[in-house]
């Protein structure tokens, strides 16, 4: 429990992240915005797992980004337990470092290959003076433990693991400090599928034994299925629904979530068959000049003149629990068959 | 008319550089005191009578201002200053003494560009044949020798041995074009080898390893199985698109090119402005130095602004900047 | 790792603890370059004799800015040759032992050499970080000086400093430091940019590093080994600038010896002393071009993927995914061995 009174660990209101776009010769002037997240607010309880899907580009990284605070935030609000991290110096944001810890994607570039995976791991005990000389050292090699890692190995380099150890090197590296928060950013899209499960399992089984929360960024959806407790959907900057995992699966509301679904291989198959695939019309859109009103609308199967028009807000539709929103002005209702809108729109 | 820009603004620039390279020699000379700088153009044995007489001529004491408003104001009217000990104007001496320097830049620049060029492109064509590694081995050592090193060792190993045997086309020092066309190449040639030997062995090695890199892209694969001829492929492709380092190599090298010129001048007694400028040095004849100072900022400036209008014209995606 | 135990279905090794540094494995590569290691082993000759110098002045009895009319120099004035009267390369223009001259003058290159391009990487590797980790205003500025400071025809600036200060030893050195440090900078900035956007930073930054740590700590490892052969390649550079200064007169003042200034005086002796001119340019050949074989050798062990020119002996290094130097690798240590077509 926090200040509040309530559960929540993240609480992102608001959140608006543009990149300039500059050209020009001798002085270089702003052409343009890379408008990478637009106005996303969601919630993060103590102790679950929030997964954040969505295709390459639509801004999840930049999402995850602001939220561990590395880089500046445009407008709107990010809090964690109860505290305002929005934009706050470097100073101000190191005790909050320590809470707060990022998993990162490339297991062979997050790692420096030039430093032994003990003084990697053992770097956050440096950073914040916690530990030095043989207690580091022991205290690393209980994590390298933790993590499935050979303690021994302590004085290797990280080109002579694998690519599953290397993510086990950025996890013990995370853990180090053992934050409340940790942002998973696509931890598992660069591993085989071997390798992913076991990865996975090990991320909850820490979650369970030191109550970590998590922020899981992944364009898979089976994978964000596995982990999450609630999902955030995202397209071009944009939450299009959100919700508690099992409603949004299971009944998805906003046609791109339910084309997505459509498209990912049946790992249930109640229902596969009674599934087509949802083929969306065009490309993703550039996100310096994104689409008015709804931006998901020049695919949209269902679009109207309306989507075009206005911006839908993120709602609770019809017969769905109150922690289930859309952002949709015709949502996809139960029995309603996608596929078959989406065949007559490209006919 | 973007070229037009392009040049205003490279021109303007250049007087900015021009007009601080100036401003930096003035102050530098002369922003000591009164004392320090007299004596060091009376010499170390003068009297404070002739310290006092430097002083008065000279106008040193002034404040630094207004000697700095004459000197601007002399420099935009041409006029450079006397040479202390002789008298003469220095931009009349400047004058004298250019074609000797003229001389032996533009025959080193044809000579390097030549010969580095066509020796990198026939190495990249023929990679590790027996042409290619002696032509390294040659780069290398061009590369690790001073310039001054190679002169000197042309002149004990080519020029005595052949006037000795009564052999004198090559000869040092200087002679103009006007003593005839082969007197003058005679003295040149040595200088001419001297100077593009170091600057060869950097063109070869550059143009050897882009035109390497070139003819290993895939649009030249392209060009190839469209069964266009071997030789077109090279130089009509490949050697266009090594071109551009190679001329911004060249703009580089204009700035650097003045110490070679230096060195050469002294070892082949070619009495041109750089020989004449590192005499003042030993004199301390400070209009000269400021005058040659200015003058070599000015050639870099508009050798520059030559190289970037050739680079803009090879690749235009520079004509914006 | 035998064949025979991969063939048995033996696990591979897991017990070395100790990884092999890229240092390690760069040494070993180097080793096996021929030409590099030649190159090394005439340096550190040259470094010998430098530093003996006072040792062989007592063999001979020669001290280096004494000049012996009598023995050294014959009837009409001009120096005598090598292997007369105890001169064993001769001696220079006022009858003083030129190979003693030479010792001296191996010192003051060398010792140039060394020192200014040490000042000139500790600069240059400091003033490059702050531009590329910073960027921005700093990076746009600094960027423009270190372009400015190369661009600068160092000539002129060794011109007016010997103008106002008057030539000296520590003039050279300011000087050729002032342009080493430039080009160390610029190669340090370059890859301090593309560094800076690696993934392991931006994890340095998320666990709270301070942007001095993430340089010194993070960002300078990485950049080492370019240093380490601009450094070596820059060297030669620096003994260069220091002859030639000295040879136009800018530099060390006789009687000191230098390459340079023996060799300015060499020039009024072209007929009658060729060795006053062969033997110091034959010096100054062999320590240019053993420090530029050293470099070029460094860095392509660094990197086992260049393609060079003088492969004879080192085909080995350049036959890609062969792991030849025992550390462990991505790819498991169970590859068969297969023999090269030819032997190896």
């Amino acid at each position: 429990m926090n200040a509040a009174g309530d559960d929540v660990l993240v609480r992102v209101e608001n959140l608006v992240k543009y990149f300039p776009v500059r050209a020009g010769g001798l002085i270089r002037q702003t052409v343009g915005q890379v408008q990478a997240v637009d106005d996303v607010t969601l919630s993060i309880p103590r102790g679950k797992t929030l997964g954040l899907v969505g295709e390459t580009g639509c801004g999840k990284s930049t999402l995850a980004r602001c939220v561990a605070g590395l880089i500046p935030v445009t407008s709107g609000r990010v809090t964690f337990d109860g505290q305002d991290i929005t934009n706050v110096p470097r100073r101000a944001m190191r005790p909050v470092r320590r809470e707060i810890q990022m998993i990162f994607q490339d297991p062979y570039s997050s790692l420096n290959p030039r430093r032994r995976v003990g003084s990697i791991i053992g770097e956050p005990f440096a950073i914040h003076k916690i530990a030095s000389g043989t207690e580091r050292r022991r205290r690393v090699q209980e994590l390298m433990e933790r993590v499935g890692l050979n303690p021994e190995h302590y004085n290797r380099f990280p080109a002579e693991f694998s690519g599953g150890q290397r993510q086990r090197i950025g996890v013990a590296r995370a853990l180090a400090l053992q934050p409340k928060l940790i942002i998973c950013d696509e931890p598992v899209s660069a591993l085989d599928v071997s390798i992913q499960a076991q990865v996975l399992n090990m991320l909850a089984d820490l979650q369970r034994d030191y109550g970590l929360t998590y922020l899981f960024i992944a364009h898979d959806l089976d994978v964000v299925r596995h982990v999450s407790d609630s999902v955030a959907v995202m397209y071009l900057g944009r939450i299009c629904e959100l919700g508690p995992k099992e409603p949004v699966y299971g009944s998805s509301r906003h046609p791109y979530t339910t084309a997505l679904l459509s498209a990912a291989p049946a790992a249930d198959p109640d229902g596969a068959a009674s599934r087509q695939r949802i083929i969306l019309a065009g490309d993703v859109p550039s996100p310096i000049d994104p689409p008015s009103g709804c931006r998901f609308h020049p695919r949209c199967p269902k679009a109207q003149p309306l989507c075009s028009d206005t911006e839908p807000q993120l709602e609770v539709k019809a017969g769905d629990a109150t922690t289930h929103v859309t952002a949709c002005h015709f949502p996809v209702m139960a029995g309603e068959d996608l596929a078959a809108a989406g065949r007559s729109e490209l006919s | 008319m973007a070229m037009f820009g392009f040049l205003v603004r490279r021109i303007l620039t250049g007087i900015v550089v021009i007009w601080l390279v100036a401003t930096g020699a003035f102050f530098l000379f002369f922003a000591r005191p009164v004392d320090t700088v007299a004596r060091q153009l009376a010499g170390r044995a003068a009297t404070p009578q002739v310290i006092n007489t430097v002083i008065n001529n000279l106008g040193l004491n002034q404040p630094i201002m207004v000697q700095y408003w004459h000197f601007l104001d002399n420099l935009l009217h041409g006029d450079l200053g006397y040479s202390y000990y002789t008298q003469e104007p220095v931009d009349t001496m400047l004058k004298q003494d250019l074609p000797p320097t003229l001389s032996l830049v533009v025959g080193g620049l044809v000579l390097w560009l030549v010969a580095g060029l066509s020796v990198g492109i026939i190495s990249a064509t023929r990679p590790r044949s027996l042409f290619d590694r002696s032509s390294s081995v040659a780069v290398l050592i061009g590369l690790s020798m001073p310039v001054f090193v190679i002169g000197e060792l042309l002149i004990l190993v080519v020029f005595v041995p052949l006037n000795k045997h009564g052999f004198t086309w090559i000869q040092t020092g200087y002679a103009g074009i006007s003593q005839g066309v082969v007197t003058w190449a005679g003295h040149m040639i040595l200088p001419w080898i001297t100077l593009a030997s170091v600057q060869a062995a950097v063109y070869t090695r550059l143009a050897r390893g882009q035109l390497l890199d070139t003819l290993g892209e895939d649009y030249i694969k392209t060009a190839r199985s469209k069964g266009i001829s071997e030789r077109r492929v090279i130089y009509l492709h490949g050697v266009r698109a090594a071109l551009t380092p190679v001329v911004s190599q060249l703009g580089v090298d204009v700035g650097q090119l003045l110490g070679g010129v230096i060195v050469v001048e002294a070892v082949f007694s070619l009495g041109g402005l750089g020989q004449v400028s590192v005499e003042a040095i030993y004199t301390d004849n400070l209009p000269v130095i400021i005058g040659f100072v200015v003058v070599a900022a000015a050639f870099v400036v508009v050798a520059n602004i030559i190289v970037d209008l050739v680079y803009a014209v090879l690749d235009p995606r520079v004509r914006i900047t | 790792m035998s064949i025979g135990a991969v063939m048995a279905g033996a696990p591979p090794e897991t017990i070395n603890v100790q990884g092999r540094s890229q240092w390690h494995l760069t040494w070993r590569r180097l080793r096996q370059d021929k030409v590099a290691m030649a190159s090394l082993v005439v340096i550190l000759i040259m470094v010998v004799l430098a530093l003996a110098a006072p040792l062989f002045v007592a063999i001979v009895h020669h001290p280096p800015n004494v000049a012996y009319p009598n023995t050294g120099e014959d009837v009409a004035g001009n120096p005598v040759g090598p292997g007369t009267n105890g001169f064993w390369l001769g001696t220079d223009g006022t009858g003083r032992d030129l190979f003693i001259r030479i010792l001296y003058g191996a010192r003051i290159s060398l010792f140039v050499g060394f020192v200014t391009t040490v000042l000139g990487a500790i600069a240059g590797v400091t003033v490059g970080l702050v531009a590329g980790y910073f960027g921005g205003v700093v990076d746009t500025i600094l960027a423009r000086f270190i372009d400015a400071v190369l661009a600068f025809p160092y000539i002129v600036l060794a011109l007016s400093l010997a103008v106002v200060v008057g030539p000296s030893l520590t003039v050279i050195i300011a000087v050729i430091a002032f342009f080493s440090w430039a080009a160390i900078a610029r190669i340090v900035r370059g890859q301090t940019l593309s560094i800076k956007e690696k993934e392991y930073i931006e994890a340095a930054r998320s666990l709270g590093a301070g942007p001095f740590r993430i340089m010194f700590l993070d960002i300078l490892p990485n950049l080492l080994a370019p240093v380490l052969v601009i450094a070596t390649l820059y060297i030669p550079t620096a003994v260069v600038f220091e002859a030639t200064l000295s040879y136009l007169g800018l530099g060390i003042q006789p009687p000191v010896a230098s390459w340079g200034n023996i060799l300015a005086d060499a020039q009024n002796f072209y007929q009658q002393a060729w060795w006053y001119v062969v033997f110091p340019a034959a010096a100054l050949l062999i320590t240019t071009l053993a420090f530029n074989l050293l470099g070029d050798g460094i860095r392509d062990a660094m990197d086992p993927r260049t393609e060079r020119v003088f492969a004879a002996g080192q085909g080995r290094r350049r036959r890609a995914g062969r792991n030849k130097t025992g550390g462990a690798l991505d790819a498991p240590n169970v590859v068969p061995f297969v023999p090269p077509p030819g032997g190896n």
